[in-house]
């Protein structure tokens, strides 16, 4: 009778408290050994070796943010605050955190306004301007006092914007987004991962409650190591020839149709910043010279469609006034890395080069 | 073993004690062992040998019983009983190659059964010959337990693993340029291998009970305790297997809490610490003396709740059925020396090194006519016994330094606690200096064998050179 008097007790209290965290939601994210044990990540966590990147890729925005050193304490009453959103080349593959463009304005001790730029890196790996949308609107409440968006046509095709996991594991939050703003989103969206009641239970929710705890342990080898991705001594360089292919996406010459593309979540990143000034910012791609490159610029890009992307970009900073800086040239191709938008710390040096003067004279 | 595996032979075991209770316990725990040590063996790069190595494993038990049984006893008829359900079990496992999925007890198809019904035939003439036999050489006995060398060294040192590979690899006609030192991973083999030395051993002091067949190979593979001990004395587990179980409520208590807590340790709290723990990778990168620390403490702690953790899964499953398995961990780093480290560390191994090894390397030292002077017979023993057990761990320099470490360890502290016993009881005559004592005791026997981990943790000597002088603010 004792141990059948435990198990049902043990039982209950399983259920119960299994129930009340599926109505309660705690956020848990919120509660992180960063900025308080161990010192703040560089950049967002994501890794797909944890176990030698001593980070890992998960879906709880809270707890990545937690896990940042913008959430490590106010902002100083001399800091011109800057954070910079993107994709994989602003998280910077390959690239130790002090080389990554973030890592660059840093070193550089510029000042903007009359006070100390501090720059933070909220890039992020997967390219969709939704996904980018979906951090800035966490990372407005870290009060910037500008922000660089740089992007690419990659990040733009409508099919793009939920294939993300970040956006496709986190439905609420963009539903919340778009119903404050004008973000056009189906909430039907098959990519989109959706909980059920008993999905928002412990058991659901083991595999991300697990996640945020490994989140933690892996913050000593940050801290102990500095280390926050694999650095491999041989990767494969970037493409540069290529086959005889005129298609983007599922778009073909002549016309990149406009409505096929997310230039409503520019829009809404805009009303989302507010009075802070947002840089748009087009970031470079490797422009190659090998087989068929009169076709295409590079694996992403056929020339006709990136050519009228950047016309596109023109014209709709134009009508709707955005700051808009076009670099899609300013870094040579021998300075990518293993993709056509990943920079060695040299073109990094060079990119920060150009958007140093753009940080420096916003106020004048 | 991973955690779905556990809990499936947990079930099973729970439902046998709670529902079967007594009837056919023997042989439920025979059958379940069989397919237990099929199910867990991993896949090997070599054809079939995850079906070969489990056969081995019952082939070599059944040899090793029937060169240590008495005449009588190998005579008995059930015996043969025995052999038919080992060999039907064999040749089941063994036909779930012609089921239309993937196998469900090993992890890759099984060989053919023509090969295996030629090697079960060879065998069993094997047994029939000796079962004959009315003289029986005992050499045979100490043949047994050098051939259990042979292979265990074949296994561990990668130079001779690397060359069985490839012999078998040539045998077998497969890719040469594949053999590797790591293509035989014998499952238990070296826990098989203490449990038919000690039977052997106790059978030429004359100390071995009389046991069947049956009961002797469920003793060598029993499940719960086949892949990470504890290493049981074969008098106290049949006494336990001959005893009526009775599975009740306090029991079943008792039992569950040992297993859950076995649970908690292996699977959340040494889990957890094996994501920060010491590493090879980890050991060049890490930047500053007081995170390298850190790490250590990490890998000594993980270690420690990994493997306790391991031994009270395997304790509270074998409770449910009946069987008391020895403790084989008891608050080693709450010692405050090292002598009762060693004591409380793997308590089972250590008891068999010194029944084993240990105390016949002494009785052999003092029976000489030049008696050596004891300082040097202990340090002989002591790092002796320690280097073996660093070797059975895997025969590399670095665990060679971990014995030696340990070895000289004991040594020290033997030395040191004779000369200062004397005046450590006249000083510490107040409860407040007797902890004193006891508390830095055990601090400096914690980070002693902390340091010792490093060997143990990494696979290199220079690493671990390395680490030494981080842990010291030298590099």
């Amino acid at each position: 009778m004792k141990t059948l008097n435990i198990i049902v007790k043990g039982l209950s209290l399983f259920i119960i408290i299994n129930l009340l965290f599926a109505i309660l939601q705690p956020e848990i994210g919120r509660l992180s050994a960063y900025n308080i044990i161990f010192p703040g990540r560089e950049r967002l966590p994501f890794g797909e070796n944890s176990a030698k990147a001593y980070n890992l890729s998960l879906f709880d925005l809270d707890a990545m943010f937690a896990s940042h050193r913008i959430n490590g304490g106010q902002k100083q009453a001399d800091e011109f605050r800057v954070i910079l959103i993107g994709d994989s080349s602003v998280w910077g593959t390959l690239l130790k955190p002090e080389e990554t463009l973030a890592g660059q304005l840093n070193s550089a001790n510029i000042s903007a306004c009359g006070k100390n730029v501090t720059v933070y890196n909220l890039g992020y790996p997967t390219i969709s301007l939704t996904k980018d949308l979906l951090l800035l609107s966490h990372a407005i409440k870290y009060q910037p006092d500008m922000i660089i968006w740089l992007t690419t046509l990659e990040a733009l095709p409508l099919e793009k914007q939920i294939a993300s996991p970040l956006v496709a594991n986190n439905q609420e939050s963009l539903l919340r987004l778009a119903n404050s703003s004008g973000l056009k989103v189906d909430p039907n969206d098959p990519a989109f991962s959706r909980d059920s009641f008993w999905g928002s239970t412990i058991i659901g929710k083991q595999r991300a409650l697990a996640d945020v705890i490994r989140l933690q342990f892996y913050g000593v080898l940050w801290a102990a190591t500095g280390i926050d991705q694999i650095y491999p001594s041989d990767f494969t360089k970037a493409q540069t020839n290529f086959e005889v292919d005129r298609k983007f996406h599922q778009f073909e010459p002549p016309v990149l149709d406009e409505n096929s593309l997310a230039i409503n979540a520019l829009e809404t990143g805009m009303d989302l910043a507010g009075d802070t000034p947002i840089i748009i910012v087009n970031e470079p791609i490797l422009i190659s010279d090998g087989k068929n490159s009169d076709i295409r610029y590079n694996f992403f890009y056929p020339r006709w469609a990136y050519d009228q992307y950047r016309a596109l970009m023109v014209e709709q900073s134009k009508n709707n006034n955005w700051d808009y800086v076009d670099l899609w040239d300013a870094v040579p191709a021998n300075e990518f890395t293993n993709s056509a938008i990943h920079l060695t710390p040299r073109g990094e040096t060079q990119l920060a080069g150009k958007i140093t003067p753009v940080i420096t004279t916003v106020c004048k | 073993m991973t955690i779905i595996q556990i809990l499936i032979v947990a079930a099973a075991a729970l439902f046998w004690g709670l529902v079967m209770r007594e009837r056919g316990r023997s042989y439920f725990l025979l059958i379940a062992s069989v397919i237990v040590i099929f199910w867990l063996q991993p896949s090997l790069p070599l054809r079939g040998f995850d079906f070969w190595i489990p056969t081995a494993t019952l082939i070599v038990a059944v040899f090793s019983w029937y060169i240590s049984a008495s005449e009588e006893s190998r005579r008995e008829k059930k015996n043969w009983g025995t052999i038919s359900i080992l060999a039907g079990m064999i040749l089941f496992i063994n036909l779930t190659r012609f089921l239309p999925f993937d196998s469900i007890i090993t992890r890759s198809r099984p060989p053919q059964t023509v090969f295996l019904l030629m090697v079960l035939a060879l065998s069993g003439l094997l047994f029939f010959f000796i079962t004959r036999l009315k003289h029986f050489n005992p050499a045979l006995l100490s043949i047994g337990i050098i051939g259990l060398i042979a292979v265990f060294l074949a296994l561990k040192v990668p130079a001779l693993a690397y060359w069985v590979s490839y012999g078998i690899r040539s045998l077998t006609n497969q890719s040469l340029h594949e053999a590797a030192s790591t293509d035989l991973r014998w499952l238990g083999f070296s826990y098989i291998a203490f449990r038919i030395i000690h039977t052997l051993r106790d059978h030429q002091m004359g100390r071995l009970p009389v046991v069947d067949l049956a009961e002797y190979v469920t003793y060598i593979i029993f499940f719960p305790a086949f892949t990470a001990g504890p290493i049981d004395r074969i008098e106290r587990f049949i006494k336990d297997l001959r005893k009526p179980s009775t599975l009740g409520n306090d029991e079943l208590l008792i039992a569950g809490q040992r297993f859950m807590m076995g649970l908690f340790k292996k699977f959340v709290v040494a889990d957890a610490l094996a994501l920060i723990a010491l590493n090879d990778t980890n050991a060049l990168q890490i930047r500053s003396t007081g995170w390298m620390w850190i790490l250590l403490y990490a890998y000594a702690f993980q270690i420690y709740f990994d493997f306790s953790g391991y031994t009270d899964i395997a304790i509270g499953m074998s409770r449910l059925l009946g069987i008391q398995l020895p403790e084989n961990f008891s608050a080693p780093y709450q010692k405050p020396n090292l002598t009762q480290f060693w004591n409380n560390w793997h308590i089972t191994l250590t008891q068999w090194f010194r029944a084993y090894f240990f105390n016949p390397v002494t009785r052999w030292l003092r029976s000489w006519k030049k008696t050596l002077p004891a300082p040097v017979m202990i340090a002989l023993t002591q790092i002796a016994t320690m280097l073996l057990i660093g070797f059975w761990h895997g025969v590399t320099w670095n665990f060679a330094l971990w014995g030696l470490w340990h070895g000289v360890g004991l040594f020290i502290h033997n030395r040191w606690s004779d000369m200062t016993k004397v005046r450590a009881a006249a000083w510490a005559t107040t409860p407040s200096r007797k902890n004193l004592l006891n508390v830095s005791g055990i601090i400096i026997t914690f980070n002693f064998v902390a340091l010792g981990w490093i060997f143990f943790a990494l696979s290199s000597t220079s690493t671990s050179m390395q680490v030494f002088l981080k842990l010291f603010g030298l590099r």
